[in-house]
């Protein structure tokens, strides 16, 4: 076919664009992936059962933030990756910064402890099942943010890939921070941090295939 | 007017038939897309010297991705940034998918591709200009090599040959009035 004919053809089946509604899938789609890893929880593991007195330490909000932080920078990250031509700017910095902040908290927590109990700081009684926790409730965002982002157009599949993952694991650290126990900074910064890429890797793995265009 | 000038009355231009098209106007949309194409050709074209039969698929491969794609125009981005991006990944996809191909595959006759399409043009032309420069007269001849091909200046000439530089202009003058001549007539 010539490319005149192309052309042509290509402009005859143009039908009008609705930009708004292409945001609006994007952003309700991400919101269903927090919403069912949150569901997952609360059906599979149930929020902690402290939680009434642990609302009043200042470290559940920051176990909560921690994550909060890292979703909504991939998130961003996300949206500039999808759209063809726009910069990603400080999101790589944005999306690192939460990370940063919690292994210094973390950090001045083993600082303080005296030297037998900063094992104990870091192992929990809990590391391997957050890891594994976290990777299994990240797992709709997972589908859902690669499915997101397929439907635009990245051109940086690993990246995009590493994103989605990365977005769906902090959703899900997210979640299961309402659901476990655990309270010192180093564990978080440790093992919810694992948690939270163990999907990112997956996702930068399956990226260049899943999303290729 | 300058190539960015002329770049970005093209990005004004298609940036606003891309927006009447995807509000639904088929005819500006028709433009943007044949605008479009011409442009890719040249942009491919240049990039794809070694593939010049590809170059055409590419474009339409290109044309397609931009049109199934172009619910992720922000139209408050350039268009030029938001179209460079595409038409990059398409022929980046392209050349991966190729290397890989080529990698897989091993032609019988590849390796008298070496001797397929001998090269020899720098060196004719090369020895071509020694042939005509032999034909001048000596102090002709040192003058012109001087000025024009060594890239003295006159006054350098003048001083190294031992002539006025009058006489090193006179003498440059001649020889390429020669050579011109003897350059069009049967050498």
């Amino acid at each position: 076919m010539n490319t005149d004919a192309f052309v042509a053809a290509l402009a005859r089946s143009a039908t009008p664009v609705d930009r708004a509604a292409v945001t609006r899938r994007f952003r309700v789609t991400l919101l269903a992936a927090a919403v069912l890893s949150l569901g997952m929880m609360l059906v599979v593991l149930g929020p902690r059962t402290d939680w009434r007195s642990a609302m009043d330490l200042p470290m559940f909000w920051v176990k909560l933030a921690f994550p909060a932080a890292m979703a909504v920078a991939a998130f961003i990250c996300l949206r500039r990756l999808g759209h063809p031509g726009m910069r990603l700017g400080g999101g790589p910095v944005s999306v690192t910064l939460p990370a940063v902040v919690m292994w210094l908290i973390a950090a001045a927590a083993l600082a303080a402890a005296p030297a037998p109990q900063r094992a104990g700081l870091v192992m929990g009684t809990s590391w391997w099942q957050c890891v594994v926790l976290i990777s299994m409730l990240a797992l709709p965002g997972f589908v859902l943010g690669l499915f997101a982002m397929a439907a635009l157009a990245p051109t940086r599949l690993a990246l995009s890939g590493f994103m989605a993952g990365l977005f769906a694991g902090s959703v899900a650290a997210f979640a299961y921070a309402l659901s476990c126990k655990e309270m010192q900074p180093p564990f978080l910064a440790t093992w919810y941090l694992l948690g939270m890429l163990v999907p990112a890797l997956a996702g930068a793995a399956v990226g260049r295939a899943w999303l290729r265009w | 007017m300058n190539w960015q000038d002329k770049a970005n009355a093209t990005e004004a231009r298609l940036h606003r038939q891309l927006l009447e098209g995807l509000a639904g106007d088929a005819r500006a949309y028709h433009g943007f897309l044949d605008a479009l194409g011409k442009h890719l050709r040249g942009y491919l074209r240049r990039r794809l010297t070694q593939l010049p039969d590809e170059v055409e698929d590419l474009v339409q491969e290109t044309l397609l991705a931009v049109h199934t794609h172009r619910h992720t125009y922000q139209p408050a981005l350039p268009l030029t940034a938001w179209v460079h991006t595409i038409a990059r990944y398409k022929l980046i996809d392209f050349l991966r998918a190729r290397s890989r191909h080529d990698a897989l595959n091993d032609p019988i006759e590849e390796d008298l591709v070496v001797f397929a399409h001998p090269d020899t043009d720098a060196a004719d032309a090369k020895r071509d200009l020694e042939t005509l420069l032999q034909t001048l007269p000596a102090r002709q001849r040192a003058a012109l090599r001087m000025t024009k091909i060594d890239g003295a200046s006159v006054a350098e000439t003048a001083a190294a040959l031992d002539m006025s530089q009058v006489a090193v202009k006179v003498s440059v003058h001649r020889s390429l009035k020669t050579l011109a001549a003897r350059f069009r007539g049967p050498a």
